[in-house]
Protein backbone atom coordinates (compact mmCIF):
# COMPACT_ATOMS: atom_id res chain seq x y z
CA UNK A 1 0.00 0.00 0.00
CA UNK A 2 3.22 2.33 0.26
CA UNK A 3 3.71 2.77 -2.85
CA UNK A 4 0.61 4.24 -4.51
CA UNK A 5 1.11 7.56 -5.82
CA UNK A 6 -1.69 9.10 -6.23
CA UNK A 7 0.07 12.68 -7.52
CA UNK A 8 -0.02 10.98 -10.98
CA UNK A 9 -3.50 12.30 -11.30
CA UNK A 10 -2.92 15.86 -10.64
CA UNK A 11 -0.22 15.47 -13.13
CA UNK A 12 -2.38 14.41 -15.93
CA UNK A 13 -5.98 15.76 -15.33
CA UNK A 14 -5.87 17.96 -18.08
CA UNK A 15 -6.16 14.78 -20.29
CA UNK A 16 -8.83 12.88 -18.12
CA UNK A 17 -10.76 15.86 -17.96
CA UNK A 18 -10.87 16.06 -21.81
CA UNK A 19 -11.62 12.07 -21.92
CA UNK A 20 -14.92 12.78 -19.63
CA UNK A 21 -15.42 15.82 -22.12
CA UNK A 22 -15.85 12.79 -24.49
CA UNK A 23 -17.69 10.57 -22.41
CA UNK A 24 -20.00 13.65 -21.54
CA UNK A 25 -20.83 14.43 -25.21
CA UNK A 26 -21.21 10.91 -26.50
CA UNK A 27 -23.86 10.24 -23.81
CA UNK A 28 -25.61 13.89 -24.75
CA UNK A 29 -25.95 13.35 -28.06
CA UNK A 30 -26.51 9.43 -27.96
CA UNK A 31 -29.49 10.57 -25.37
CA UNK A 32 -31.19 13.40 -27.48
CA UNK A 33 -30.65 11.03 -30.89
CA UNK A 34 -32.07 8.16 -28.88
CA UNK A 35 -34.97 9.70 -27.59
CA UNK A 36 -35.40 11.31 -31.25
CA UNK A 37 -35.23 7.63 -33.28
CA UNK A 38 -36.71 6.06 -29.91
CA UNK A 39 -39.98 7.76 -29.65
CA UNK A 40 -39.91 7.08 -33.61
CA UNK A 41 -39.84 3.50 -33.12
CA UNK A 42 -42.21 3.91 -30.20
CA UNK A 43 -44.72 4.98 -32.41
CA UNK A 44 -43.83 2.82 -35.56
CA UNK A 45 -44.20 -0.40 -33.10
CA UNK A 46 -47.68 0.59 -32.27
CA UNK A 47 -48.72 1.31 -35.61
CA UNK A 48 -51.79 -0.06 -37.39
CA UNK A 49 -49.63 -1.33 -40.17
CA UNK A 50 -48.55 -4.54 -39.10
CA UNK A 51 -45.22 -4.62 -41.79
CA UNK A 52 -44.04 -1.30 -39.77
CA UNK A 53 -44.77 -3.03 -36.38
CA UNK A 54 -42.85 -5.76 -37.73
CA UNK A 55 -40.10 -4.24 -38.39
CA UNK A 56 -39.57 -1.91 -35.34
CA UNK A 57 -40.36 -4.60 -33.02
CA UNK A 58 -37.87 -7.27 -34.73
CA UNK A 59 -34.90 -4.41 -34.26
CA UNK A 60 -35.90 -3.63 -31.15
CA UNK A 61 -35.57 -7.13 -30.03
CA UNK A 62 -32.56 -7.69 -31.77
CA UNK A 63 -31.13 -4.82 -30.16
CA UNK A 64 -32.09 -5.70 -26.70
CA UNK A 65 -31.24 -9.32 -26.76
CA UNK A 66 -27.31 -8.54 -28.06
CA UNK A 67 -24.36 -7.30 -25.52
CA UNK A 68 -23.32 -3.81 -26.12
CA UNK A 69 -19.90 -5.04 -26.69
CA UNK A 70 -20.73 -6.58 -29.71
CA UNK A 71 -23.07 -4.08 -31.06
CA UNK A 72 -20.10 -1.96 -30.72
CA UNK A 73 -17.71 -3.26 -32.49
CA UNK A 74 -20.57 -3.99 -35.36
CA UNK A 75 -21.27 -0.91 -36.17
CA UNK A 76 -16.99 -0.15 -35.80
CA UNK A 77 -16.99 -2.63 -38.95
CA UNK A 78 -20.18 -2.08 -40.48
CA UNK A 79 -20.60 1.83 -40.54
CA UNK A 80 -17.58 2.66 -42.94
CA UNK A 81 -18.33 -0.46 -45.23
CA UNK A 82 -22.39 0.50 -45.10
CA UNK A 83 -21.22 4.33 -46.33
CA UNK A 84 -19.33 2.74 -48.99
CA UNK A 85 -22.60 1.30 -50.30
CA UNK A 86 -24.16 4.58 -49.87
CA UNK A 87 -22.08 7.02 -51.42
CA UNK A 88 -20.41 4.48 -54.43
CA UNK A 89 -16.75 5.41 -53.04
CA UNK A 90 -14.15 3.13 -53.99
CA UNK A 91 -12.90 1.94 -50.94
CA UNK A 92 -14.57 2.66 -47.29
CA UNK A 93 -13.89 5.51 -45.27
CA UNK A 94 -11.80 5.66 -42.12
CA UNK A 95 -14.53 6.93 -39.99
CA UNK A 96 -12.56 5.86 -36.88
CA UNK A 97 -13.99 4.46 -33.62
CA UNK A 98 -14.78 8.10 -32.18
CA UNK A 99 -17.12 9.14 -34.85
CA UNK A 100 -18.51 5.36 -35.41
CA UNK A 101 -19.36 5.48 -31.49
CA UNK A 102 -22.37 8.09 -32.15
CA UNK A 103 -23.95 6.19 -34.60
CA UNK A 104 -23.73 2.81 -32.35
CA UNK A 105 -24.78 4.72 -28.81
CA UNK A 106 -28.09 6.53 -31.04
CA UNK A 107 -28.78 3.45 -33.11
CA UNK A 108 -28.85 0.49 -29.71
CA UNK A 109 -30.30 3.54 -27.01
CA UNK A 110 -33.01 4.33 -29.77
CA UNK A 111 -34.23 0.12 -29.10
CA UNK A 112 -34.10 0.80 -25.31
CA UNK A 113 -35.59 4.02 -25.38
CA UNK A 114 -38.45 2.91 -27.87
CA UNK A 115 -39.64 0.36 -25.06
CA UNK A 116 -39.53 3.42 -22.74
CA UNK A 117 -41.56 5.62 -24.60
CA UNK A 118 -44.15 3.00 -25.83
CA UNK A 119 -45.05 2.42 -22.47
CA UNK A 120 -45.22 6.19 -22.03
CA UNK A 121 -47.83 6.26 -24.78
CA UNK A 122 -49.84 2.87 -24.11
CA UNK A 123 -49.84 4.73 -20.15
CA UNK A 124 -52.17 7.41 -21.99
CA UNK A 125 -56.40 6.90 -21.67
CA UNK A 126 -57.64 5.76 -24.85
CA UNK A 127 -59.95 8.89 -24.85
CA UNK A 128 -57.06 11.57 -25.65
CA UNK A 129 -56.76 9.97 -29.51
CA UNK A 130 -60.17 9.92 -29.72
CA UNK A 131 -60.75 13.66 -28.18
CA UNK A 132 -58.00 14.76 -30.43
CA UNK A 133 -59.48 13.01 -33.55
CA UNK A 134 -62.73 14.75 -32.52
CA UNK A 135 -61.23 17.94 -32.74
CA UNK A 136 -59.82 17.41 -36.31
CA UNK A 137 -56.37 16.75 -35.92
CA UNK A 138 -54.53 14.38 -37.73
CA UNK A 139 -52.39 11.50 -36.48
CA UNK A 140 -49.07 13.53 -36.41
CA UNK A 141 -50.65 16.24 -34.75
CA UNK A 142 -52.27 14.41 -32.36
CA UNK A 143 -48.94 12.54 -31.71
CA UNK A 144 -47.22 15.76 -31.45
CA UNK A 145 -49.79 18.19 -29.88
CA UNK A 146 -51.57 15.37 -26.98
CA UNK A 147 -50.29 12.43 -26.54
CA UNK A 148 -46.15 12.46 -26.62
CA UNK A 149 -45.93 15.74 -24.21
CA UNK A 150 -48.15 14.15 -21.91
CA UNK A 151 -46.09 10.48 -22.37
CA UNK A 152 -42.78 12.36 -22.47
CA UNK A 153 -43.44 13.58 -19.47
CA UNK A 154 -44.65 10.79 -17.09
CA UNK A 155 -41.95 8.80 -18.72
CA UNK A 156 -39.28 11.53 -17.62
CA UNK A 157 -37.60 10.01 -14.41
CA UNK A 158 -37.21 6.33 -16.78
CA UNK A 159 -35.50 8.67 -19.96
CA UNK A 160 -33.13 10.49 -17.25
CA UNK A 161 -32.52 6.66 -15.04
CA UNK A 162 -31.74 5.06 -18.45
CA UNK A 163 -29.25 8.04 -19.63
CA UNK A 164 -27.24 7.59 -16.53
CA UNK A 165 -27.08 3.78 -17.64
CA UNK A 166 -25.95 5.10 -20.59
CA UNK A 167 -23.43 7.39 -19.21
CA UNK A 168 -22.04 4.12 -17.51
CA UNK A 169 -21.99 2.11 -20.72
CA UNK A 170 -20.12 4.62 -22.50
CA UNK A 171 -17.27 3.63 -20.95
CA UNK A 172 -16.94 0.46 -22.98
CA UNK A 173 -15.94 2.44 -26.11
CA UNK A 174 -12.51 2.78 -24.40
CA UNK A 175 -12.06 -0.97 -25.56
CA UNK A 176 -11.91 0.27 -29.35
CA UNK A 177 -9.11 2.49 -27.80
CA UNK A 178 -10.80 5.54 -27.79
CA UNK A 179 -10.37 8.07 -25.30
CA UNK A 180 -13.08 8.49 -23.42
CA UNK A 181 -12.87 9.11 -19.76
CA UNK A 182 -11.83 5.06 -18.99
CA UNK A 183 -9.65 5.12 -21.70
CA UNK A 184 -8.15 8.20 -20.70
CA UNK A 185 -7.13 6.94 -17.62
CA UNK A 186 -6.25 3.68 -18.94
CA UNK A 187 -3.78 4.91 -21.30
CA UNK A 188 -2.27 6.73 -18.52
CA UNK A 189 -2.27 3.45 -16.46
CA UNK A 190 -0.12 1.88 -18.66
CA UNK A 191 2.23 4.60 -19.69
CA UNK A 192 2.82 5.16 -15.59
CA UNK A 193 2.31 1.49 -14.70
CA UNK A 194 0.04 3.30 -12.39
CA UNK A 195 -3.68 0.58 -12.76
CA UNK A 196 -3.96 0.63 -8.83
CA UNK A 197 -4.56 4.80 -9.11
CA UNK A 198 -6.24 5.40 -11.90
CA UNK A 199 -8.63 2.91 -11.91
CA UNK A 200 -9.72 3.68 -8.24
CA UNK A 201 -9.78 7.18 -8.96
CA UNK A 202 -12.10 6.39 -11.91
CA UNK A 203 -14.67 4.04 -9.65
CA UNK A 204 -14.89 7.04 -7.22
CA UNK A 205 -15.13 9.61 -9.97
CA UNK A 206 -17.81 7.46 -11.47
CA UNK A 207 -19.90 6.75 -8.41
CA UNK A 208 -19.82 10.35 -7.17
CA UNK A 209 -21.57 11.99 -10.54
CA UNK A 210 -23.59 8.78 -10.97
CA UNK A 211 -24.70 9.01 -7.27
CA UNK A 212 -25.49 12.57 -7.94
CA UNK A 213 -27.39 12.22 -10.74
CA UNK A 214 -30.07 9.76 -9.33
CA UNK A 215 -30.52 11.73 -6.26
CA UNK A 216 -31.17 14.53 -8.89
CA UNK A 217 -33.29 12.36 -10.52
CA UNK A 218 -35.62 11.32 -7.13
CA UNK A 219 -35.47 14.94 -6.27
CA UNK A 220 -37.17 15.96 -10.21
CA UNK A 221 -39.64 12.66 -9.86
CA UNK A 222 -41.19 14.21 -6.79
CA UNK A 223 -41.47 17.70 -8.06
CA UNK A 224 -42.95 16.91 -11.20
CA UNK A 225 -45.46 14.30 -9.94
CA UNK A 226 -48.97 14.56 -11.25
CA UNK A 227 -50.98 14.31 -8.10
CA UNK A 228 -54.12 12.35 -9.48
CA UNK B 1 -20.95 -14.50 -46.86
CA UNK B 2 -18.67 -17.75 -46.69
CA UNK B 3 -19.91 -19.86 -43.83
CA UNK B 4 -16.96 -22.33 -44.97
CA UNK B 5 -14.45 -20.32 -42.77
CA UNK B 6 -16.11 -22.41 -39.37
CA UNK B 7 -14.55 -24.68 -41.11
CA UNK B 8 -10.97 -24.01 -41.44
CA UNK B 9 -8.57 -24.24 -38.65
CA UNK B 10 -7.68 -21.53 -36.30
CA UNK B 11 -4.33 -19.54 -36.45
CA UNK B 12 -3.07 -22.08 -33.02
CA UNK B 13 -4.43 -25.18 -35.67
CA UNK B 14 -5.62 -26.90 -32.99
CA UNK B 15 -9.18 -26.51 -33.48
CA UNK B 16 -11.68 -25.52 -35.97
CA UNK B 17 -12.99 -22.11 -36.17
CA UNK B 18 -16.76 -23.16 -34.65
CA UNK B 19 -14.99 -25.43 -32.08
CA UNK B 20 -13.34 -22.06 -30.88
CA UNK B 21 -16.50 -20.29 -30.54
CA UNK B 22 -18.25 -23.35 -28.80
CA UNK B 23 -15.73 -23.36 -26.16
CA UNK B 24 -16.43 -19.41 -25.78
CA UNK B 25 -19.92 -20.41 -25.03
CA UNK B 26 -18.99 -22.44 -22.73
CA UNK B 27 -17.11 -20.08 -20.77
CA UNK B 28 -19.65 -17.70 -21.20
CA UNK B 29 -22.39 -20.15 -20.29
CA UNK B 30 -20.48 -21.33 -16.96
CA UNK B 31 -19.46 -17.80 -16.31
CA UNK B 32 -23.30 -16.70 -16.24
CA UNK B 33 -24.21 -19.81 -13.91
CA UNK B 34 -21.74 -19.47 -11.52
CA UNK B 35 -22.02 -15.46 -10.82
CA UNK B 36 -26.11 -16.14 -11.29
CA UNK B 37 -25.80 -18.45 -7.81
CA UNK B 38 -23.86 -15.51 -6.20
CA UNK B 39 -26.08 -12.77 -7.54
CA UNK B 40 -29.33 -14.86 -6.31
CA UNK B 41 -28.06 -15.63 -2.62
CA UNK B 42 -26.21 -12.22 -2.04
CA UNK B 43 -29.53 -10.57 -3.91
CA UNK B 44 -31.83 -12.12 -1.99
CA UNK B 45 -30.00 -11.21 1.46
CA UNK B 46 -29.46 -7.54 0.38
CA UNK B 47 -32.91 -7.75 -0.49
CA UNK B 48 -34.58 -9.04 2.94
CA UNK B 49 -31.91 -6.94 4.59
CA UNK B 50 -34.04 -3.46 2.66
CA UNK B 51 -37.62 -4.42 4.40
CA UNK B 52 -36.48 -5.28 7.75
CA UNK B 53 -37.18 -2.81 10.69
CA UNK B 54 -33.57 -2.90 11.50
CA UNK B 55 -31.76 0.27 10.68
CA UNK B 56 -28.25 -0.42 10.10
CA UNK B 57 -29.56 -3.36 7.98
CA UNK B 58 -31.18 -1.27 6.17
CA UNK B 59 -28.38 1.18 5.69
CA UNK B 60 -26.06 -1.29 4.90
CA UNK B 61 -28.74 -2.94 2.35
CA UNK B 62 -28.80 1.04 0.84
CA UNK B 63 -25.46 1.46 0.50
CA UNK B 64 -24.38 -1.78 -1.23
CA UNK B 65 -27.24 -0.90 -3.92
CA UNK B 66 -25.48 2.36 -4.04
CA UNK B 67 -22.20 1.06 -4.49
CA UNK B 68 -23.13 -1.57 -7.30
CA UNK B 69 -25.23 0.77 -9.66
CA UNK B 70 -23.38 3.90 -10.06
CA UNK B 71 -19.72 2.22 -11.09
CA UNK B 72 -20.17 1.04 -14.83
CA UNK B 73 -19.26 -2.61 -14.73
CA UNK B 74 -16.20 -2.11 -16.97
CA UNK B 75 -14.72 -0.05 -14.26
CA UNK B 76 -15.84 -2.61 -11.93
CA UNK B 77 -13.87 -5.23 -14.08
CA UNK B 78 -10.72 -3.36 -13.53
CA UNK B 79 -11.46 -2.47 -9.97
CA UNK B 80 -11.54 -6.63 -9.53
CA UNK B 81 -8.87 -7.36 -11.62
CA UNK B 82 -6.38 -4.70 -10.77
CA UNK B 83 -6.95 -2.21 -8.05
CA UNK B 84 -8.05 -5.10 -5.03
CA UNK B 85 -5.11 -7.50 -6.13
CA UNK B 86 -2.93 -4.36 -5.81
CA UNK B 87 -4.51 -2.63 -1.95
CA UNK B 88 -4.98 -6.70 0.12
CA UNK B 89 -1.81 -8.19 -0.23
CA UNK B 90 -3.61 -10.98 1.00
CA UNK B 91 -5.45 -11.27 -2.57
CA UNK B 92 -2.55 -10.65 -4.22
CA UNK B 93 -0.55 -13.68 -2.63
CA UNK B 94 -3.81 -15.61 -3.43
CA UNK B 95 -3.92 -14.67 -7.51
CA UNK B 96 -0.42 -15.21 -8.35
CA UNK B 97 -0.70 -18.48 -7.16
CA UNK B 98 -3.39 -18.98 -9.73
CA UNK B 99 -2.68 -20.05 -13.74
CA UNK B 100 -3.92 -16.23 -15.98
CA UNK B 101 -7.14 -18.11 -17.02
CA UNK B 102 -8.38 -19.11 -13.39
CA UNK B 103 -7.89 -15.54 -12.83
CA UNK B 104 -9.65 -14.72 -15.30
CA UNK B 105 -12.63 -16.88 -14.52
CA UNK B 106 -13.02 -15.81 -10.44
CA UNK B 107 -12.56 -12.33 -11.31
CA UNK B 108 -15.21 -12.47 -13.96
CA UNK B 109 -17.52 -14.18 -11.45
CA UNK B 110 -17.33 -12.19 -8.59
CA UNK B 111 -17.31 -9.17 -10.01
CA UNK B 112 -20.78 -10.31 -12.45
CA UNK B 113 -21.93 -11.96 -9.43
CA UNK B 114 -21.73 -8.78 -7.09
CA UNK B 115 -22.66 -6.36 -9.63
CA UNK B 116 -26.11 -8.43 -10.30
CA UNK B 117 -26.55 -9.00 -7.06
CA UNK B 118 -27.31 -4.99 -6.60
CA UNK B 119 -30.09 -5.41 -9.22
CA UNK B 120 -31.79 -8.83 -7.68
CA UNK B 121 -31.68 -6.66 -4.58
CA UNK B 122 -33.45 -4.11 -5.73
CA UNK B 123 -36.17 -6.97 -7.79
CA UNK B 124 -36.76 -8.64 -4.52
CA UNK B 125 -37.08 -5.61 -2.10
CA UNK B 126 -39.48 -4.53 -4.12
CA UNK B 127 -41.31 -8.36 -4.53
CA UNK B 128 -41.72 -8.09 -0.79
CA UNK B 129 -42.84 -4.78 -0.36
CA UNK B 130 -45.42 -5.54 -2.84
CA UNK B 131 -47.06 -7.77 -0.85
CA UNK B 132 -50.09 -6.34 1.59
CA UNK B 133 -48.87 -5.75 5.08
CA UNK B 134 -51.87 -8.19 6.29
CA UNK B 135 -49.11 -11.19 4.84
CA UNK B 136 -45.89 -9.86 7.09
CA UNK B 137 -48.72 -9.43 9.96
CA UNK B 138 -50.74 -12.68 8.86
CA UNK B 139 -47.29 -14.34 10.03
CA UNK B 140 -46.92 -12.94 13.04
CA UNK B 141 -50.34 -13.77 14.26
CA UNK B 142 -50.08 -17.33 14.01
CA UNK B 143 -46.51 -16.97 16.52
CA UNK B 144 -44.37 -17.50 13.59
CA UNK B 145 -40.63 -15.07 14.12
CA UNK B 146 -39.13 -12.90 11.47
CA UNK B 147 -37.10 -15.01 10.22
CA UNK B 148 -39.70 -17.74 9.52
CA UNK B 149 -41.89 -15.22 8.16
CA UNK B 150 -39.69 -13.96 5.26
CA UNK B 151 -39.01 -18.04 4.75
CA UNK B 152 -42.75 -19.32 4.71
CA UNK B 153 -45.01 -16.47 4.02
CA UNK B 154 -43.30 -13.12 2.24
CA UNK B 155 -40.43 -14.59 0.20
CA UNK B 156 -42.25 -17.70 -1.50
CA UNK B 157 -44.90 -14.95 -2.59
CA UNK B 158 -42.42 -12.66 -3.17
CA UNK B 159 -40.05 -14.64 -5.66
CA UNK B 160 -42.91 -15.86 -7.74
CA UNK B 161 -44.13 -11.90 -8.07
CA UNK B 162 -41.10 -10.93 -9.24
CA UNK B 163 -39.98 -13.34 -11.77
CA UNK B 164 -40.57 -11.50 -15.13
CA UNK B 165 -38.00 -9.05 -13.91
CA UNK B 166 -35.55 -11.70 -12.92
CA UNK B 167 -35.89 -13.00 -16.30
CA UNK B 168 -34.42 -9.66 -17.33
CA UNK B 169 -31.60 -9.27 -15.23
CA UNK B 170 -30.54 -13.26 -16.03
CA UNK B 171 -30.25 -12.12 -19.50
CA UNK B 172 -28.46 -8.86 -18.91
CA UNK B 173 -26.11 -11.21 -17.54
CA UNK B 174 -25.33 -13.25 -19.91
CA UNK B 175 -24.70 -10.33 -22.35
CA UNK B 176 -23.23 -8.50 -19.65
CA UNK B 177 -20.43 -11.74 -19.61
CA UNK B 178 -19.07 -10.20 -22.83
CA UNK B 179 -17.66 -7.12 -20.80
CA UNK B 180 -15.17 -10.63 -19.73
CA UNK B 181 -13.66 -9.77 -22.72
CA UNK B 182 -11.50 -6.96 -21.41
CA UNK B 183 -9.68 -8.39 -18.54
CA UNK B 184 -8.78 -11.72 -21.39
CA UNK B 185 -11.50 -14.17 -20.23
CA UNK B 186 -12.16 -16.48 -23.67
CA UNK B 187 -15.61 -16.49 -23.77
CA UNK B 188 -17.84 -15.93 -26.75
CA UNK B 189 -17.31 -12.24 -27.49
CA UNK B 190 -13.97 -12.51 -27.37
CA UNK B 191 -13.50 -15.71 -29.47
CA UNK B 192 -15.51 -14.30 -32.21
CA UNK B 193 -13.26 -10.71 -32.46
CA UNK B 194 -10.26 -12.73 -32.38
CA UNK B 195 -11.52 -15.04 -35.34
CA UNK B 196 -12.80 -11.77 -36.98
CA UNK B 197 -8.83 -9.77 -36.32
CA UNK B 198 -7.24 -12.97 -37.66
CA UNK B 199 -9.41 -14.18 -40.61
CA UNK B 200 -10.98 -10.46 -41.59
CA UNK B 201 -14.22 -12.33 -41.70
CA UNK B 202 -15.72 -9.81 -39.73
CA UNK B 203 -19.32 -10.12 -41.00
CA UNK B 204 -19.55 -14.20 -40.27
CA UNK B 205 -17.97 -13.86 -36.45
CA UNK B 206 -20.11 -11.24 -35.49
CA UNK B 207 -23.60 -13.23 -37.35
CA UNK B 208 -22.54 -15.91 -35.50
CA UNK B 209 -21.84 -14.57 -31.87
CA UNK B 210 -25.52 -12.66 -33.05
CA UNK B 211 -27.25 -15.14 -33.74
CA UNK B 212 -25.97 -17.73 -30.45
CA UNK B 213 -26.93 -14.47 -28.16
CA UNK B 214 -29.96 -14.78 -29.42
CA UNK B 215 -30.62 -18.09 -28.65
CA UNK B 216 -29.30 -17.25 -25.57
CA UNK B 217 -31.67 -14.36 -24.73
CA UNK B 218 -34.80 -16.92 -26.17
CA UNK B 219 -33.94 -19.94 -24.54
CA UNK B 220 -33.55 -18.13 -21.15
CA UNK B 221 -36.77 -16.36 -21.89
CA UNK B 222 -38.51 -19.83 -22.48
CA UNK B 223 -37.16 -21.56 -19.55
CA UNK B 224 -38.09 -18.89 -17.42
CA UNK B 225 -41.93 -18.64 -18.97
CA UNK B 226 -41.75 -22.48 -18.14
CA UNK B 227 -40.59 -21.55 -14.09
CA UNK B 228 -43.33 -19.08 -13.75
CA UNK B 229 -46.18 -21.19 -15.38
CA UNK B 230 -44.94 -24.48 -12.92
CA UNK B 231 -44.37 -22.18 -9.85
CA UNK B 232 -47.94 -19.91 -10.05
CA UNK B 233 -50.11 -19.55 -7.14
CA UNK B 234 -53.52 -20.45 -8.09
CA UNK B 235 -56.13 -17.72 -7.93
CA UNK B 236 -53.57 -15.48 -8.50
CA UNK B 237 -52.63 -13.79 -12.33
CA UNK B 238 -50.34 -15.44 -14.51
CA UNK B 239 -52.03 -19.22 -13.41
CA UNK B 240 -54.22 -21.41 -15.30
Amino acid sequence: MGDLDFGVIARVWPYLLSGLQYTVQLTVVAAIGGVIFGTLLAMARLSSIKPLAMVAAGYVNLMRSIPLLLVIFWFYFLVPVLWQTITGAERPPSIGAERSAYITFVLFEAAYFCEIMRAGIQSIPRGQVGAAYAVGLDYWQSMRLVVLPQAFRNMLPVLLTQTIILFQDVSLVSLLNVTDFVGAAGKIAQRDSRLVEMYLFVAIIYFLLCWLLSWLVKRLQQRIAIVR
Amino acid sequence: MDLGIFLETTADGDMLWWQSIASGLKWTLSTAFFAWIIAFVIGSLIGVARTTSNKWLLRLGNAWVELFRNIPLLVQFFVWYFVIPGLVPAVKAWVITLDPTQHQFVTAIVCLGLFTSARIAEQVRSGIQSLSRGQRMAGYAIGLTEPQTYRYVLLPMAYRIVIPPMTSELMNLIKNTAVAYSIGLAELFFRTREMAEMTFRYFEAFTAATVVYVIIAMTANRVMAWVERRVAVPGYMGSK
